[in-house]
């Protein structure tokens, strides 16, 4: 599925957060949504995901308007993953998956053969098969994340967007969740933190800074020395793994620019000695 | 399928209940009187009741024993739902301070006078209740009415009305007043008529239908707001109308009985315990052990220090605080 953003504005509490992007995704991309703290990442996937409505702007899903769509239809084309949901500790993996089958089921039903077979067949997409019955509460944190994935899968959207679903995971379980999303046809949009990862798993990626868009297309053209000195405030270089893959090389962050030469350098009383 | 065994087995011991609570109290009641006040009614073939009897099995006993079950299942599933959506495990029903509402009416029209008295304390709780739970959404209109907000609110509006109460007692009421105003406040089923069984009965299966069609949104909600809604779940309107929901079926129990504590906290926790978390489930069952357990409490706050009557308020409560720990203890929280 396309998911268009037009001059898209959001505001929290009369601070401008979002101010005003246009970007668009196209079907089957898997894109990475970068930025620093507070550079309106979250909020602007929120809007995406329309779970927040644009102060001004348009949110599209294949070129359809979304204003005034009920939270049902949404759930129907796009799934979310938050970054850190809970859950009642005694829900059973399974039943927490079937959570995704909400959009589809009327009040009145319980779920039905169909429901348990997308349940089934999600549980089986991120290899949590084998603990579907376990309670929510015996999880570590990389089943809980794969079980929302799973969950968002369960809805059979068209897209999956995530906020930061890596936090929080060992190196061995973000490598997992990135080849899974990677994989995935659906359209996906994902908050990441870890540059290296979005260069090596992501086809394209959009930088947000202070709120509005500060670049986007292919890793290579993103990760260059200039935008991450500007945006992210670091001394770093796009610059191959040990193994060869795309990756970020960190000098350290940068600091304040020094004195001009020549200019005359404070020397403290005891240095006179 | 263990849910639907629990629940069958619930009516069945409802039922039981019901019948084999009829005949306790003060005057000893048997098996064949209340069998005979029952085929009396039914038209059936049977030698009635001497009037006094009669009376006391139909017109005192049989409307406090079903109030009690009314009551008992609509506290326990308020409970329930203001836990899930308030993600509090210690939300109760009084929660949102339409109890505390309810207090400063009742103890009003008790300290003025007003109307009949008893119809005059449940008129007058009413009103407080439904001015309390005004008060609550007029303070949260502008919010989005996530969970820590309502209990925040609830609380706030809650203490603010005991503080009301207290003022109203200790400004005008005499020392009479005053102890049967506490009889009410511990809770008690004594006031049950078949009058106010009738309200009851006529609002508490609607309430408790409506808090059942939004069981798949309660689960929603046990993730936040921004999962629920991207399930497609309206978590505004749903919050809303599980508040009304709750508050009137809150108002209408506490305005007859009082505010009979614990059971809305503890049963909700000992049937999840039992049955899983899942809303369409736990409800149905909640319901049902919240009526037996009120059922059964009341009983024994009749028998247990005949001919004086404990408020069965109290009773939920010695009862409720060991079950509660048992239950923490098992679910490993303790």
């Amino acid at each position: 599925m396309r998911i268009t953003a037009e001059e898209v504005v959001w505001s929290a509490a009369g601070a401008p957060v979002v101010r005003g992007v246009s970007a668009e995704v196209a079907p089957g991309e898997t894109v990475g949504l970068l930025g620093p703290n507070g550079s309106g990442k979250s909020s602007l996937l929120r809007c995406l995901a329309g779970l927040r409505a644009p102060d001004s702007g348009t949110v599209r899903y294949d070129g359809e308007s979304v204003r005034g769509w009920d939270a049902r239809r949404i759930a129907r084309r796009v799934a979310f993953v938050a970054q850190e949901a809970g859950a009642d500790g005694e829900l059973r993996v399974a039943d927490v998956v079937g959570l995704g089958r909400t959009p589809y089921r009327s009040r009145w039903r319980g779920p039905d053969a169909a429901d348990r077979a997308v349940v089934a067949a999600a549980l089986d997409r991120v290899g949590l098969t084998a603990l579907a019955d376990r309670p929510w509460k015996a999880l570590s944190g990389g089943e809980r994340q794969r079980a929302h994935l799973a969950r968002a899968l369960a809805q059979q959207p068209r897209a999956l967007l995530l906020d930061e679903p890596t936090n929080h995971l060992d190196v061995r379980h973000r490598l997992e969740l990135m080849e899974l999303l990677a994989g995935t046809p659906q359209t996906v949009l994902v908050v990441l933190h870890d540059l290296s990862l979005a260069a090596r798993y992501c086809d394209r990626l959009l930088l947000l800074h202070r709120g509005r868009l500060a670049a986007c297309g292919p890793p290579a053209d993103v990760l260059t020395q200039e935008l991450l000195a500007e945006v992210f405030e670091v001394d770093a270089v796009p610059a191959p793994d040990a193994l060869g893959r795309p990756s970020v090389a960190y000098r350290g962050p940068l600091r304040p620019a020094p004195p001009p030469t020549g200019a005359p350098v404070p020397v403290s009383a005891s240095d006179e000695k | 399928m263990r849910a639907a065994a629990f629940a069958l087995l619930g009516a069945g011991v409802l039922a039981a209940s019901v019948a084999a609570a009829v005949r306790i109290g003060t005057a000893d009641v048997g098996w064949t009187d209340v069998a005979r006040a029952f085929g009396g009614r039914l038209g059936l073939p049977v030698e009635p009741l001497p009037p006094l009897l009669d009376s006391l099995v139909w017109d005192l006993r049989l409307p406090r024993v079903l109030m009690a079950a009314l009551v008992g299942a609509s506290l326990a599933v308020c409970g329930a739902v203001l836990q899930a959506v308030t993600r509090n495990a210690l939300a109760d029903p009084y929660l949102l301070g339409v109890s505390s509402g309810a207090s400063t009416g009742a103890v009003t029209v008790v300290v003025l006078g007003i109307g009949s008295h008893a119809l005059g304390v449940t008129g007058g709780a009413l009103v407080g209740a439904l001015v309390s739970f005004a008060l609550l959404l007029l303070l949260l209109r502008r919010t989005g009415l996530d969970s820590s907000r309502i209990v925040l609110t609830g609380v706030v509006v809650g203490q603010l009305f005991t503080a009301l109460t207290s003022l109203v007692l200790m400004a005008s009421a005499d020392a009479d007043t005053t102890r049967a105003v506490t009889h009410w406040l511990l809770g008690s089923m004594a006031p049950a008529r078949w009058n106010t069984v009738a309200v009851c009965a006529a609002v508490t299966p609607l309430g408790l239908a409506a808090a059942w069609l939004c069981s798949t949104a309660l689960d929603g909600l046990a993730f936040g707001s921004d999962t629920a809604a991207s399930l497609g779940i309206g978590v505004r309107h749903t919050r809303l109308l599980l508040l009304v929901v709750t508050a009137v079926l809150t108002a209408v129990a506490v305005a007859t009985v009082g505010a009979i504590g614990f059971a809305g906290l503890i049963v909700p926790h000992g049937v999840r315990f039992l049955v899983g978390p899942l809303h369409r489930v736990l409800l149905p069952c909640t319901a049902l052990a919240g009526a037996v357990f009120l059922v059964w409490t009341d009983a024994l706050a009749r028998a247990a220090f005949a001919p004086r009557e404990v408020p069965v308020g109290v009773v939920t409560a010695l009862l409720g605080v060991p079950l509660f720990l048992l239950v923490l203890r098992r679910r490993g929280e303790l």
